[in-house]
């Protein structure tokens, strides 16, 4: 009977008939003051299912998470846990119905250890000692290796991530939120995430997965339920939609597809590397070998490379946030600037957009006006004689916000108060707009929604064919090879030869961020191995 | 022999005050808050104390009404801090100044008045032995009980699972929050501790310290109570060292002038934060991560709901 069922019905939902869902919300709806986060939204949430929840940023899915959660109370609707109505007073009680969560911006404590960490996402039934001892064996039955001895604030980026998906683990939970857990992971370490959820989904476990990421919801998620504006707006499976039918939902429309204008000529080198080789500035840095490479204008070179492989030490000499000591290593425009500052490198042409769009991008509580005076005041006619011009950093925001469509609340607003992928436009924009003669941009879309993403390629792809020499630093390959002309990986504080576009393969890319050479030999070996 | 016995009674005594007040600001700033009005928490102690003392002659009643005056002083910076998400620092401040006004109208009918201090111990044979028998057993209620304070906040927050919450409070209050902690509750019980102790701390000074109670008397304590917790960079061990190195000093100071050294007085009073200042150098170059202090130290937790 279930198995005919199955036949007929083409929505993963008939899989499950006569049961009532894990988890289901009636009616969701958030309000904060006249605005609603969440409105009359319906879910339905199946054992052994993974379900993608889909959607801008903005669009509600925290919200969403979050009441699920009971983080937050819904100003209306019902939630209903195996059939049966629930108010959750708070997280520790959604913890001790079976509801795990793994946050998007980690919530664990620097400087408390693993375990202590572990321990206080859990209700704090058992000793200490038997957590811990537990804690291994969790660790270990998923492959998901720690030490719970070390303090969090000397772990890497996945190894925080482990911590919270084990502490998730660590409840037993029947329902698992998972909040963007692949936006800060290399792909090897998504790929091993992955196994993990569908290890998960096979005991039986429903996972509700936020992503961005729409390739890797097709292969990996059952459902998906895509959120538009607070409003749900359709759920659907993955699999048979595609990731440009996915994208149209999300946005409510055609997503501008990038494209690199004709006409683009590559003219003389702008910015020229010559053997950089630097030391780290603290402990856990990478040191810097013998960096070369030459970038000519209308040209878009990129870096590829796992994070913490040097392209932070790159960027910050390339910025001239670290000096180099022969002022040879580096060339803007003809002109040595190894030794030169950020301002004076500005002088030259070059811009800069780091990684972290809060505290390293901006000033995260300043004024948007506040903020393109700060990398602007150099050489953009915003200051006249030592005095501000507040009209002209104004018109900074307004030209960025017109031409890069950035959404806000009101004219001038603190950085900290846009989503990320709205400041990101911004901070991209403001570059952008002092027609520089090379940009160096470090990982330009993390974690922006696709119609965002899409905004600052085709931004970075008219800068090259307006003449600029355009570096960019990603650890997104389809994004390098949508906008790149050239590829080159980073690894261990090298980078590799540039690879064309063309030539460059997922393969070829794989083995050098592996920190394989290219050689025939070498290769043979490395596959061998 | 007698004088060496003199000079470590006294040290005793001068560092219980710094200690008591400042074991109640390290909880205080391991839950991630900063209240700077130690000085102003402990003279309205000291006044409220010496008037609980002086109105029904018991020691036990002024160190209570100490210990109630504090808290209801933290309070008011829980309020403004917590509930209102004020700047901790202009809060702690106008605390501190607060404290000194309340506790001058407070105590202006007791200057002049006088206490019977409390006693000391006395156990026949244990502290009649020479040089450690006064020492060890022959101290006011106050000191032994600064010390078991002392043990049991570390045992509080290493050893209990209450303890690592607040410690986690004060690491992450975001994170705290995600994971369904009450930060603001648990950070008001912190101040109101912090608060206590003050209070507690600056009733020692008319009740065991000088059996009366002048204005103003607890002369900057509350500022080196907050150095010393600084100097023990947030560690309950390192704040029992500290707490008896500053008193040393100050004791040294008096020492020092009636012995006429030629050091300035005004030098001795200020090494206390100059040991404070070279502990920070010290600690901020030896340690390659993370960080000493509470990482929400000071920050203001507004939790969206």
């Amino acid at each position: 009977m279930q198995a005919h069922q199955r036949m007929l019905d083409p929505t993963p939902n008939g899989l499950h008939s006569g049961e009532s869902p894990l988890l289901q919300t009636l009616g969701l709806t958030k309000r904060y003051g006249d605005f609603l986060a969440n409105d009359s939204i319906d879910i339905d949430i199946w054992p052994k299912e993974i379900h993608a929840l889909l959607g801008e940023n903005g669009a509600g899915k925290s919200t969403l998470v979050k009441a699920i959660y009971g983080l937050i109370q819904p100003s209306a609707g019902e939630i209903r846990w195996q059939g049966q109505p629930i108010v959750l007073s708070g997280p520790s009680e959604a913890r001790s119905r079976g509801i795990g969560m793994v946050f998007q911006h980690f919530s664990l404590f620097d400087n408390l250890t693993v375990a202590e960490n572990v321990a206080l996402g859990l209700d704090g039934k058992e000793s200490f000692k038997d957590m811990s001892a537990r804690l291994e064996q969790v660790s270990k039955t998923y492959g998901l290796p720690l030490d719970p001895r070390r303090e969090v604030w000397q772990l890497s980026v996945g190894e925080r991530q482990r911590i919270e998906i084990v502490r998730a683990l660590m409840q037993d939970p029947k329902f698992l939120i998972l909040d963007e857990p692949t936006a800060v992971l290399t792909p090897q370490e998504a790929d091993q995430l992955f196994i993990v959820l569908e290890r998960l989904k096979a005991e039986g476990r429903a996972i509700l997965y936020i992503s961005h990421k729409l390739e890797e919801v097709k292969r990996l998620c059952d459902t998906a339920t895509i959120l538009r504006g607070g409003k749900k707006v359709e759920t659907c499976n993955p699999r048979l939609e595609t990731a440009a039918s996915l994208a149209r939902m999300m946005v409510g429309g055609e997503i501008k597809e990038v494209k690199a204008p004709a006409g683009r000529q590559t003219t003389v080198p702008r910015l020229v590397v010559n053997d950089l080789s630097l030391a780290p500035s603290e402990a856990h840095g990478v040191r810097l070998e013998h960096i070369s490479f030459e970038l000519k204008g209308g040209e878009i070179l990129g870096i590829a490379g796992v994070a913490g492989n040097g392209q932070d030490e790159l960027f910050a000499a390339l910025s001239g946030e670290r000096l180099s000591k022969d002022p040879g290593t580096v060339v803007i425009e003809g002109i040595a600037a190894g030794h030169l500052s950020i301002t004076q490198r500005r002088k030259l042409g070059a811009a800069f957009v780091p990684e972290e769009r809060l505290g390293h991008g901006t000033a995260p509580r300043m004024k948007l006006s506040e903020n393109a005076l700060l990398t602007g005041h150099a050489a953009s006619g915003m200051v006249r004689r030592g005095f501000i011009d507040t009209a002209a950093t104004l018109k900074t925001v307004d030209r960025a916000t017109e031409t890069f469509d950035v959404r806000k609340a009101k004219r001038d607003p603190e950085a900290a108060s846009l989503s990320g992928g709205n400041l990101q436009k911004f901070i991209v924009g403001r570059e952008i707009l002092r027609n520089p003669a090379v940009l160096v941009v470090s990982q330009p879309t993390w974690g922006v929604d696709a119609g965002a993403a899409a905004v600052i390629r085709q931004a970075l792809l008219d800068l090259a064919t307006a003449g600029a020499a355009v570096l960019v630093t990603s650890q997104d390959l389809d994004e390098l090879a949508e906008i790149a002309d050239r590829i080159a990986v980073m690894f261990h504080g090298r980078l590799s030869a540039p690879l064309a576009t063309s030539e460059a393969t997922r393969e070829k890319l794989g083995l050098l961020m592996g920190g394989s050479s290219l050689e025939p030999k070498e290769a043979a070996h490395a596959v061998g191995a | 022999m007698e004088l060496i016995e003199a000079i470590v009674l006294a040290v005793l005594a001068a560092s219980t005050p710094l200690l008591i007040a400042a074991t109640g600001e390290l909880v205080t700033e391991r839950s991630g808050v900063l209240n700077l009005g130690v000085e102003g928490m402990m003279i309205v102690g000291a006044a409220c104390g010496f008037g609980g003392a002086w109105l029904t002659g018991s020691i036990l009643v002024g160190a209570l009404f100490g210990i109630v005056a504090g808290t209801l002083m933290s309070l008011v910076f829980a309020l403004m801090a917590l509930g209102l998400a004020v700047n901790q620092v202009a809060t702690g401040l106008a605390l501190t100044i607060l404290g000194i006004g309340l506790s001058g109208l407070i105590g202006a009918g007791f200057v002049g008045e006088r206490i019977t201090p409390a006693v000391h111990l006395y156990i026949p044979g244990l502290t009649d032995m020479p040089l450690i028998g006064r020492v060890l057993f022959g101290e006011d209620g106050f000191v032994y009980f600064s010390v078991a304070l002392i043990v049991g906040v570390w045992w509080f927050l290493y050893r209990t699972r209450a303890g690592l919450i607040l410690r986690a409070c004060g690491d992450n209050h975001v994170s705290a929050h995600a994971l369904g902690y009450p930060v603001l509750r648990i950070r008001t019980f912190a101040v109101m501790f912090g608060g206590a102790c003050a209070g507690l701390a600056g009733a020692y000074l008319p009740l065991a310290y000088t059996p009366f109670f002048i204005p103003g008397m607890t002369a900057g304590r509350g500022w080196i109570a907050l150095a010393l917790v600084v100097f023990a960079s947030w560690r309950p061990g390192r704040l029992v060292v500290g707490a008896y190195l500053f008193g040393a000093v100050t004791i040294l100071q008096l020492h020092a002038q009636g012995w006429g050294v030629g050091i300035p007085s005004q030098f001795m009073s200020a090494l206390p934060y100059l040991a404070t200042v070279i502990v920070l150098v010290l600690l901020s170059r030896a340690r390659t991560g993370g960080s000493t202090a509470p990482a929400a130290l000071g920050t203001v937790f507004v939790p969206d709901r």
